[in-house]
Order: C-alpha cells, then sequence, then structure tokens
C-alpha cells in the first residue's frame, strides 16, 4: 500500500510556522516515515507543475501556513484545495489572518506611500515607486502588484481543519498529524486544540479571581507584576478568557499575559468581542466619564482584542477598503 | 555509520535545512506583503550577447510600519518578531531597545544583562546553523561536490559522527536557554522598557553555567573545524580571495567604548574601503547617516552612508555603499570584546593580509570568531553575581515621543524608530533590517556573477549556483535572510537579448 500523500506549503507569513513544523521532525520520526511529502517549497525541490499533474485529491492532506494576500498565493490554495482530500489551516494567519491581518486597517496607498516617500530615511525627491514594469534603456524588468486586503484561508477556500498558534506548538502539531494519520479525526471544522479556555491550564488558574471588579487598567510596562498572581487579577489584560488553550501558557511562563493566538474556542464567534464583553462588563464605574477614564488603559483595543484575528473577525477590515 | 546515528542526523539535517530555506525563501525586506516565493533577476543582454544589466528583484513588501500605527509601543517588541520567525529574537530586541529610548529609561543592571544573555545565545545558536548546516557545508564537504553531500551528513562524513550530535545538541540547549527567558524561542515576550518580564532563579544557574562552559568549547572547537578543513586547502583560500567574491565598499557595525565588536550595543561605526574610520555615531543619529534609496524594479529599497550621496552601484574610495554582518562588523571594529574571539579576529586578518578583508566569502569565518566571542559573553553573563538578581525591570516615568534601538542582526545591523503620542502610542514607526543594509551590495555581486558567467549569449551550465554563491556568502535574508541552500537557490532567473526578448527563464526551486 502506498504511503499517504502530505503537503506543506506557506504564504504570507513570517517563517515562525515553518521552524514548528521543522523542529518537530525530531518528534515524530515515526509519523514522518509513515507519510509521502509531496510538497514542501521550504524544505524540498518540488515543482508547481507536479502538483498540477497529480489527480484530484490525491493528497491526503496539506498544511499550509500564511495569509492569503497575493493571486499567486489565491490560484496555490485553490490547487491545493482541488488536490487535497484535507485542507489544514496551519499557525495563526492562516486560521485567523494572523499579525499581518492588521495591515487591513490601512490602505495599500499608505503603505506605498510611507515605505517609499514618507520614511524618515527617505531619500527619493523623485518620488520613484516600485513599478510593475519598468523602462530602462528599452529594458523592462517587471514586479507584481500588491492587493489591500489580507485574508485568512477559509475566506479563499473551504478548509477542513485549524491548527492553531503563532507559531502552533510541536505538540498539538503532533497531535493533529497523528489524528489524522489515525483516522481519528474531530468533526470538520475543529480547531485541533483544547475547546477549552486557556486559563484552564494557566500555572496561575488558582488567583483567578471568581468576581473581579476593574478600577483601572495597567498596560504591562506600567507595573511591575506578581509573577505568581493571575494578571486579570493584577488589572493587566489577558486574553486568556477568551483563548483557545494548548499553548501550556507559553507567553505567561515567559511572564507576560497571553495575547491571544491560539484564537477562540468553538463557542465563541468574535474573540475581541467575548473579552471586551467580558472585560466591560466589569468595570467598577457605572457612569460614563468613568468608565472612559478605566478604559484609558486599553489605548488599542483592536491591536489588544484583535491581534491575530482582525481579518477573520466581524470587523475584518477598514470601511470601504477594496479586497483587490 | 550506526543507523539510529544516521537517522538522528538526517532528521537534524531535514530540520536545519528547513529551517534555512525559511529564511531563504523569505524575501521580507521590510514591512511586507509577501508576493512571490521567489527572488526575481533580470538579466539583459547586449548584442554581442554580454550581460548589459542584471536587476536583482525583491517583489514583496508587507505594511508592518504601517499597520504599527496606533498601536502602544510596549506591544512593538511582541509585533515586530514577526516581521521574521527566523531571527524573532533580533527584531524583539531591537524594538526593546528602542523602548528604552522612547522613556528615557535605563535597563536595570540585571535586566540588562538577561537581554545580552539571551542576545549572545540568540547570535551563537544562529551563526552555528548557518555554519554547519546551511552555507558552511559547502566549504567543508567542498563546493565541487556534488549538492547531496553539501549538507550536515556531508558534515560528519568529513569531521566525525561526534560533530553531529555536538551541533545538535548544543543548539537545543541554547534554544531551551531562550525559552527559558522569553516563554518560546520563535516569538519571545520578555522585553519591556527598563528590563525583562523575567528573571533567573538561582536554582536554574548551574544549567546554565554548565551550558555556557559547553558553549566556549563549542564555538572553539568549531574554529578547528574550519581552519583543519577549510583553511588547510589552497583550493578554498583561493576561491575565498577570487575576484569574482570581491568588493570594496565601506563597512558598518556596532563597537563598544573601546571599538570592540559588540552585538547587543554601542555606537554605530563606518571604516571606508581603506579600512579608515570615516563615521562613528549613537543610534539616536542614525538618520544623518543612513538613507534609502529607490529603485522602481524592487521593493527593496537600497540603504546608503548619506553624507556620501547616492552614487549608484559602485565600489571604491568614495562609494556610498557599505556592507553589514559579521565581515563588516569585523571591519569596522579595532578588535573583539573577549580573549579567545581576539586572538581568532588576529589570526584572521594575519592571514588574510590585514585590514580590511573585502572577500565576501570571508563571512564564514568572520562568523566563527563571533561565534567565540558570543560563547564566552555568555560565560561572563552567567558568572556574573547580578545575573540573578531579583531588580529586572524598571518602571518608566518620562513622557514618551521619540526612540532608536540598533542591535547587531546575525545578518548585519537592524534598526528600529519609532514616534509617538504622550500616551506611548505608535505615530511613526521606522525599520532598517540587516539584509536592506546589504543590498546595493548583493545587487552588485549578483551583477557581477551574471557578467562573468554569460559571455557571447552562451549561459554557463550552472549558472544559478554559481549566483546563489554571490547571494550566499551574504548568509542573506532580503529582509531577513535570503539564506540559500547548498545546492539551489529559489530565483527565477530571466534572460532578455538585445531586442529585449525573453531567450532563457530558469527557476529554481
Amino acid at each position: 500500500m502506498s504511503k499517504p500523500k502530505v503537503a506543506f506549503y506557506w504564504c504570507a507569513s513570517c517563517g515562525g510556522c515553518e521552524e514548528t513544523v521543522v523542529d518537530l521532525a525530531e518528534d515524530i520520526l515515526g509519523v514522518v516515515e509513515k507519510v509521502d511529502i509531496v510538497l514542501w517549497p521550504v524544505a524540498m525541490d518540488f515543482k508547481y507543475k507536479d502538483v498540477e499533474a497529480m489527480p484530484d485529491k490525491s493528497i491526503l492532506a496539506t498544511l499550509l501556513n500564511g495569509a492569503i494576500r497575493s493571486t499567486e498565493q489565491e490560484e496555490m490554495a485553490r490547487l491545493l484545495r482541488r488536490k487535497s482530500q484535507y485542507m489544514i489551516a496551519y499557525g495563526a494567519c492562516a486560521h485567523l489572518g494572523g499579525i499581518p491581518g492588521l495591515a487591513n486597517q490601512f490602505t495599500r496607498e499608505h503603505i506605498l506611500k510611507f515605505n517609499y516617500e514618507d520614511g524618515p530615511a527617505m531619500a527619493n525627491e523623485k518620488k520613484t515607486r516600485p513599478q510593475l514594469v519598468t523602462e530602462e534603456n528599452g529594458r523592462t524588468p517587471r514586479l507584481p502588484a500588491l492587493t489591500n486586503v489580507v485574508r485568512s484561508l477559509d475566506q479563499v477556500v473551504e478548509v477542513d481543519y485549524y491548527v492553531p498558534g503563532c507559531p502552533p506548538t510541536p505538540k498539538i502539531t503532533r497531535a493533529a498529524v497523528t489524528a489524522l494519520l489515525e483516522n481519528r479525526l474531530p468533526p470538520k471544522g475543529s480547531v485541533i486544540a483544547p475547546d477549552i479556555a486557556l486559563c484552564n491550564e494557566c500555572p496561575r488558574k488558582a488567583t483567578k479571581p471568581a468576581n473581579i471588579s476593574f478600577r483601572e487598567f495597567k498596560r504591562p510596562h506600567q507595573a511591575i507584576m506578581d509573577p505568581e498572581k493571575c494578571f486579570l487579577a493584577q488589572g493587566v489584560v489577558c486574553m486568556g478568557p477568551s483563548t483557545r488553550s494548548g499553548c501550556e501558557a507559553a507567553c505567561i511562563s515567559g511572564g507576560m499575559p497571553c495575547t491571544g493566538c491560539f484564537g477562540p474556542t468553538s463557542r465563541v464567534h468574535d474573540q475581541g468581542l467575548k473579552i471586551m464583553s467580558s472585560l466591560c462588563s466589569n468595570l467598577e464605574p457605572k457612569d460614563e466619564q468613568g468608565i472612559s477614564a478605566v478604559l484609558q488603559g486599553i489605548p488599542d483595543p483592536i491591536g489588544t482584542f484583535y491581534r491575530y484575528g482582525l481579518a477573520k473577525s466581524l470587523l475584518r477590515r477598514k470601511v470601504n477598503l477594496p479586497t483587490d | 555509520m550506526e543507523k539510529a546515528v544516521k537517522d538522528a542526523f538526517n532528521q537534524g539535517s531535514a530540520r536545519a535545512n528547513a529551517a534555512y530555506e525559511i529564511g531563504r525563501r523569505r524575501f521580507m525586506v521590510d514591512p511586507i506583503t509577501r508576493l512571490e516565493g521567489h527572488g526575481k533577476i533580470d538579466i539583459f543582454l547586449d548584442e554581442k550577447g554580454d550581460v548589459e544589466r542584471a536587476y536583482m528583484q525583491v517583489p514583496e513588501l508587507r505594511g508592518f510600519e504601517v499597520f504599527s500605527i496606533g498601536r502602544p509601543a510596549e506591544d512593538m517588541p511582541q509585533i515586530t518578531s514577526r516581521i521574521c520567525g527566523v531571527c524573532p529574537t533580533a527584531h524583539h530586541m531591537a524594538a526593546t531597545k528602542c523602548l528604552d529610548d522612547l522613556y528615557k529609561v535605563e535597563p536595570t543592571p540585571t535586566g540588562r544583562k538577561i537581554r545580552e544573555l539571551v542576545y549572545n545565545t540568540f547570535m551563537l545558536e544562529d551563526h552555528a546553523l548557518h555554519f554547519f548546516v546551511l552555507g558552511g557545508p559547502d566549504f567543508i564537504v567542498g563546493p565541487e561536490a556534488p549538492p547531496a553531500e553539501r549538507n550536515i551528513v556531508g558534515v560528519i562524513g568529513k569531521v566525525g559522527l561526534d560533530a553531529g550530535k555536538k551541533v545538535i545538541g548544543t543548539r537545543r540547549r541554547l534554544r531551551e536557554l531562550i525559552t527559558y527567558f522569553g516563554g518560546k524561542v520563535v516569538h519571545p515576550v520578555l522585553g519591556l522598557p527598563g528590563g525583562v518580564s523575567k528573571g533567573l532563579n538561582p536554582a536554574d544557574l548551574p544549567k546554565f553555567k554548565q551550558l555556557a562552559a559547553d558553549a566556549v568549547e563549542f564555538a572553539t572547537w568549531t574554529l578547528d573545524v574550519l581552519k583543519k578543513i577549510v583553511l588547510g586547502n589552497p583550493e578554498y583560500v583561493k576561491m575565498i580571495t577570487s575576484e569574482a567574491f570581491t568588493h570594496k565598499t565601506c563597512y558598518m557595525g556596532t563597537v563598544d567604548d573601546r571599538n570592540r565588536v559588540n552585538f547587543y550595543d554601542g555606537q554605530l561605526r563606518v571604516v571606508d574601503c581603506n579600512g579608515k574610520e570615516i563615521f562613528k555615531f549613537a543610534p539616536r543619529q542614525y538618520l544623518d547617516y543612513v538613507a534609502e534609496h529607490v529603485e522602481p524594479w524592487s521593493y527593496m529599497k537600497f540603504t546608503f552612508l548619506k553624507p556620501r550621496g547616492w552614487k549608484d552601484f559602485v565600489e571604491g574610495p568614495d562609494t556610498s555603499i557599505y556592507a553589514v554582518a559579521p565581515l563588516a562588523r569585523l571591519n569596522a571594529a579595532d578588535g573583539m570584546a573577549t580573549p579567545l574571539a581576539q586572538a581568532a579576529y588576529e589570526d584572521f586578518y594575519k592571514t588574510l593580509g590585514g585590514k580590511p578583508v573585502h572577500h565576501t566569502l570571508a563571512n564564514h569565518w568572520a562568523r566563527v570568531i563571533e561565534m567565540i566571542q558570543a560563547a564566552e559573553r555568555m560565560q561572563e553573563l552567567v558568572n556574573d553575581p547580578e545575573i540573578t538578581g531579583t531588580e529586572i525591570r524598571r518602571i518608566p516615568t518620562a513622557v514618551p515621543q521619540e526612540g532608536v534601538g540598533v542591535v547587531e542582526a546575525p545578518r548585519g545591523t537592524l534598526f528600529h524608530h519609532y514616534r509617538t503620542d504622550e500616551r506611548g502610542l505608535i505615530t511613526m514607526a521606522n525599520m532598517i533590517v540587516a539584509t536592506q543594509n546589504n543590498s546595493a551590495r548583493i545587487a552588485m555581486s549578483v551583477e557581477r556573477a551574471a557578467k562573468g558567467l554569460i559571455k557571447g549569449g552562451k549561459v554557463t551550465e550552472g549558472l544559478l549556483n554559481k549566483v546563489e554563491m554571490a547571494f550566499r556568502a551574504y548568509d542573506p535574508c532580503l529582509g531577513c535572510a535570503t539564506h540559500s541552500l547548498p545546492g539551489h537557490l529559489p530565483i527565477s532567473l530571466r534572460i532578455f537579448d538585445h531586442k529585449r526578448e525573453l531567450v532563457e527563464e530558469l527557476r529554481q526551486d
């Protein structure tokens, strides 16, 4: 019997997901021997046309990381979707749009203008911009175009499963791959990580108050934090209550609050709304002035509550931002 | 070779190769939108079929600088680390130092030392990856060896089984140290203005002392490997010093108050192609010395020395083009900051005929000298009583306005510059990443390789590999690391004849 075929691919991402897959190899030596990797541009030499020539659904699963923000990435996602039985969104960018999705608050023109004209180190009096086609003594080097909007993978193709995290941990990756190979997959559309909030596995869980009343929010640099005590109990925003567990509270073990990279649990539609409603319903002041004074401590709600999930959220993008 | 050992090596090799590929595939120049997984080189021929012009292009641009606007400055170390998952620690640390400057807060001695410990550990780990698995095998196994052998397995064959175990094991332990303080090794979280978020428990110190001692042994052993195998072979030395891989440009690096190499902090020093100091400045003054030039055919900007003005892609005594990364750091300094590294430094210049060294391939040797300094510095830090101090952070009190943070990333000088409103929300962020500082010199190297290899319209066999070597010597990450693996390069190369018709397209995945 031939081995099941697996593909890895990446789109708009930083490379951290690939590092995790790579770190995993040592752990799952046995698993790797059981599969035939048909596409892994980061580590192996394969050609696009080889994938194109494969019969539809002949790949068992594609693990794709990175957000989608170019036509090339979109085409690749569609091609791999067609060739694969399972399409797995791997990591926060494919799952939720990720940190690059924060760009959905700004236009392409804003980005280009800053990068090539307004940046403080620019020496560009002629306001030269990179051109899709350049003319220089009859020579015409070409560049691809940039798009406006960042999308999560499931905003482009149908996704069967999600492996969350920025980056996912080797442990949850191993669990997902094992589930796949042993055909013990959860219902379609599942995020393959424990379906419970991070607080559940947080080492500071015991100090999480049952009832909390916020008089102020402190930003992490503004106070020396107790290394044992729940961040929320110290008035520091922690995304733990509205974030799925599975990372073993990695950032918290580094002395910093959760920023939400695993996304919400299955019972929550919008991670940012969930935490906002939870925090705001526990503010001590009840008058408008008092409330806004407390909220001074959260000066960037988008970056705080939607750091990884803006592209996938109900907010999604700046009003009237074109998608192309 | 024992099967289990072989398997372990193969796994290690696959992992490291993949990590390498990550870097080299990522043309993340600067706040970027990834558009293609490939770098692009368009080559135009003249009527005789010789190369008239080669364009080394980067087809990507994300928008990190712009989408940082409105974010609380203290989030920047975690946001900007996502520029690159291969060297997140460099961005994290540059951003953290930028916060110190922004809030005018001096880190506590313990906070600073923990940062330096993490940073030197990262430097050693990243350089070791490059030397043994990525660029190094080219030399250790031999540039003419089949690509299939030019990897860590080939390295093992050359230097013995223990080498592989040592490389894989040491890197793993170094990464564990980063995880201890940072929570995660990919995208760590320790950096805050005035210090760090987590201290060192004295109970954990012995294990790190042992690691630091082993690290020094590991780094000096690496130098022995280099000397025995690479420098012992006259063919290699000839290649390192060949004209094809030599460019006379300026060099930039961070130095301490005695002009010695420092990765974490100091002043920026620039020397000209004769090795004479032409500029020395504090990070805050960078805008007086560094400027960015735009070419319409690449999303990557070309950085140059502002006082000299942009003078096109030329080299020589008046050039405004400068290089960064290990060789540049050594050229820009008067020496190393630790004794074993200093001895290696003196030997380096004695062997290669004095300062400065212009041979791009000498970066591999310079990198090993830096590994020794990083390891010796780790050892100094873990033996410093303050490393286990409990005052790990100082709370900033100043009203923030503007800050600049600079570190030496493995691949060269990395600038972060933020302006904020009085609440510390970003109003402007500018980042000049390591490889962007090298971009003009890399473009020149690629063009030279093309000119040397294409004559009379004939494309020499192995063109891509040779062009790759022009790249690889920089350990380039066009933005963070366009590393290139021995054997192949992820570029597409198009050749146009004098009528501007496309005559050939080579694509290497």
